[in-house]
């Protein structure tokens, strides 16, 4: 592989998994809260 | 009576958050992110190619995205009820994507059945070295010339009993519901997909000639930055790529709890469908670098894509590679996972419609939906002409039927009915990336620029000479006349009446909804139910 071609699957694969990585992590930080909908009248 | 029929029509739901973010990415990862991206990308500038893809990603396939899950989300319905319950006149353009989603399930079953056939191909070579072209177009699906014969009702076993077992599969999963069905059936598929892709990414990349193709795929090429073509291909690719404006994803997002994370999710969803393209990118470059090392040429001499990649060059690699036929079964087995975890949401978004409209249970509904489609999907593509009808059909649905909708959508949500500050306030309420001027201005006006510069290049296209050379009276049935008919026959299903047992007339879950949320009642749902104890007490 030359060496732009490296750089290039470099910053794709950084940018690209990075941007997921990111993206969970940030989710992570946010938890999903306790719903605030009305209970059901009769659980079992 | 009102609070029996309450309990049993509670609207379904996905078991978490994250059974959501997986079916999306299931919808998303699909049969495009495997055979598609990695030559788009190839042919539109190699290395070059990530700046158009990562400016469409970010500026059209996000804001999309999120405005699908704002819709969805906010008027908690299918797609024909919560664009009705945006206005009444907008309904047509639910019905519209709804019946686009017919079309594709119809053929992508049958894709479905192919790579499933192949799996098994696959692990015994049954093609024999040299003959995967003939193998696959003569052999095994036995095609025929549409010119020469129209449209074929010869049935060819080998085809049709696989799609039959496709379409158990699918309708048993769809009849399970969302939670039970959709929900598990990503939470078990997703995994395992990505699992079998990472190991046949690594067999890829240690097979002779891989890094050739790998420099191939990479080496960039900056002139195309320069070609407007190459732009408008990233952000097409992009468009479809991440399933949005057909349907799905407001359907999906619909089934969310009402406090969700919406942006945050939507950025995982977009992300995780990327980083699956790239890795696609990688595997499908390396075995192409081996197969042109092989047949002592250059990458650009092997690189194809679609069903030429899948199921002529996949088997060519499988027979020469030491170990093919687990490279074979991994790439074929991910095939058949990424399209049925795609195919249930398409699915899906037709299931939710009639289950909306008429009020029916799951199973019923399901039944009601799914017998049909595959019926027809049967009757069309487990003959000799299927490829021809395939093609065409997913050729003129995905530029005139995906793309015209999205597009009209848009601008009427955008431009005609001015739902973008609703929309906007809806997902900054409970989302952690919050979303401002800058979205609005890329939905109401890049987003509709892009797709308009799109859909007129096909246009002009398909009009100045016959696709694919196939006969007119073919192309006028099933390309043009399909996709005006889907538009026709959307006019025609809005007019039809809801009945008084619709969620559209009935929806008690969406008026607590409403006023917990501080939003207007919904006039219709309301309605009905502020009416009922007048006439009671009248009597």
């Amino acid at each position: 592989m030359t060496p732009t071609a490296v750089v290039m699957l470099v910053i794709a694969i950084v940018t690209v998994w990075g941007g997921l990585v990111a993206a969970v992590v940030n989710l992570a930080r946010h938890p999903e809260t306790a719903d605030a909908e009305p209970t059901p009248p009769s659980e079992l | 009576m009102a609070t029996a029929s309450t309990q049993t029509r509670k609207r379904e739901a996905f078991g978490s958050r994250n059974v959501f973010i997986l079916s999306a990415i299931g919808s998303a990862v699909g049969l495009g992110n495997i055979w598609r991206f990695p030559y788009v990308a190839y042919e539109g500038g190699g290395g070059a190619f990530l700046i158009p893809y990562l400016c469409a990603l970010l500026t059209a396939g996000i804001p999309l995205l999120f405005l699908d899950y704002s819709i969805g989300h906010r008027f908690r319905g299918s797609a024909p009820l919560a664009f009705r319950r945006m206005h009444r006149a907008a309904e047509p353009l639910g019905w519209w994507q709804v019946l686009i989603c017919v079309v594709i399930a119809v053929y992508y079953a049958v894709i479905v059945a192919w790579a499933a056939m192949y799996t098994w191909f696959s692990a015994q070579l049954t093609w024999g070295e040299g003959n995967e072209e003939g193998f696959f177009f003569t052999d095994f699906l036995q095609s025929a010339d549409v010119a020469e014969v129209g449209v074929s009702t010869d049935f060819v076993p080998q085809v049709g009993l696989p799609l039959l077992v496709v379409w158990l599969a699918v309708i048993v999963i769809m009849a399970l519901g969302v939670k039970r069905g959709i929900g598990i059936a990503n939470l078990v598929l997703m995994p395992l997909l990505t699992l079998m892709f990472i190991v046949l990414v690594v067999q890829s990349l240690f097979l002779p000639g891989a890094l050739e193709g790998l420099n191939a795929f990479f080496a960039p090429n900056w002139e195309a930055l320069a070609d407007p073509a190459v732009w408008a291909s990233a952000y097409g690719h992009i468009f479809f790529s991440l399933s949005v404006a057909f349907g799905i994803m407001v359907t999906y997002s619909s089934y969310l709890k009402r406090k969700t994370d919406l942006t945050g999710s939507g950025l995982v969803v977009a992300f995780a469908n990327s980083g699956f393209e790239v890795l696609a990118g990688i595997g499908v470059f390396a075995a192409l670098g081996f197969m042109a090392q092989v047949q002592a040429t250059d990458v650009a001499g092997v690189a194809t894509s679609g069903i030429g990649l899948a199921f002529v060059a996949f088997p060519t690699i499988v027979s020469q590679a030491v170990g093919g036929s687990i490279i074979g079964v991994l790439f074929f087995g991910a095939l058949v996972f990424a399209g049925v975890t795609s195919m249930i949401s398409i699915l899906e978004v037709i299931v939710a419609a009639l289950q909306d409209k008429l009020g029916w249970g799951r199973v019923r509904t399901t039944l009601t939906v799914s017998v049909p489609l595959a019926v027809i999907s049967m009757a069309l593509f487990s003959t000799t002409t299927a490829l021809t009808v395939l093609d065409t059909a997913d050729a003129f649905v995905n530029s005139f039927g995906i793309m015209a909708v999205a597009l009209v959508a848009v601008v009427v949500v955008a431009w005609l009915l001015h739902k973008l500050p609703t929309l906007q306030a809806h997902l900054n309420g409970r989302s952690s990336f919050r979303v401002g001027v800058l979205w609005k201005v890329l939905v109401a006006g890049l987003v509709p620029l892009v797709l308009g510069y799109l859909f007129v290049t096909e246009l002009v296209a398909k009009i100045s000479e016959p696709y694919s050379g196939y006969p007119t009276w073919f192309l006028s049935i099933f390309g043009w006349g399909m996709v005006i008919g889907l538009v026709v026959l959307a006019l025609l299903l809005s007019l039809l009446p809801w009945s008084g047992r619709s969620r559209a007339k009935d929806d008690p879950e969406y008026d607590d909804f409403l006023s917990d949320e501080h939003y207007d009642p919904d006039p219709e749902t309301d309605t009905v139910r502020a009416v009922a104890p007048e006439r009671g007490g009248a009597s």
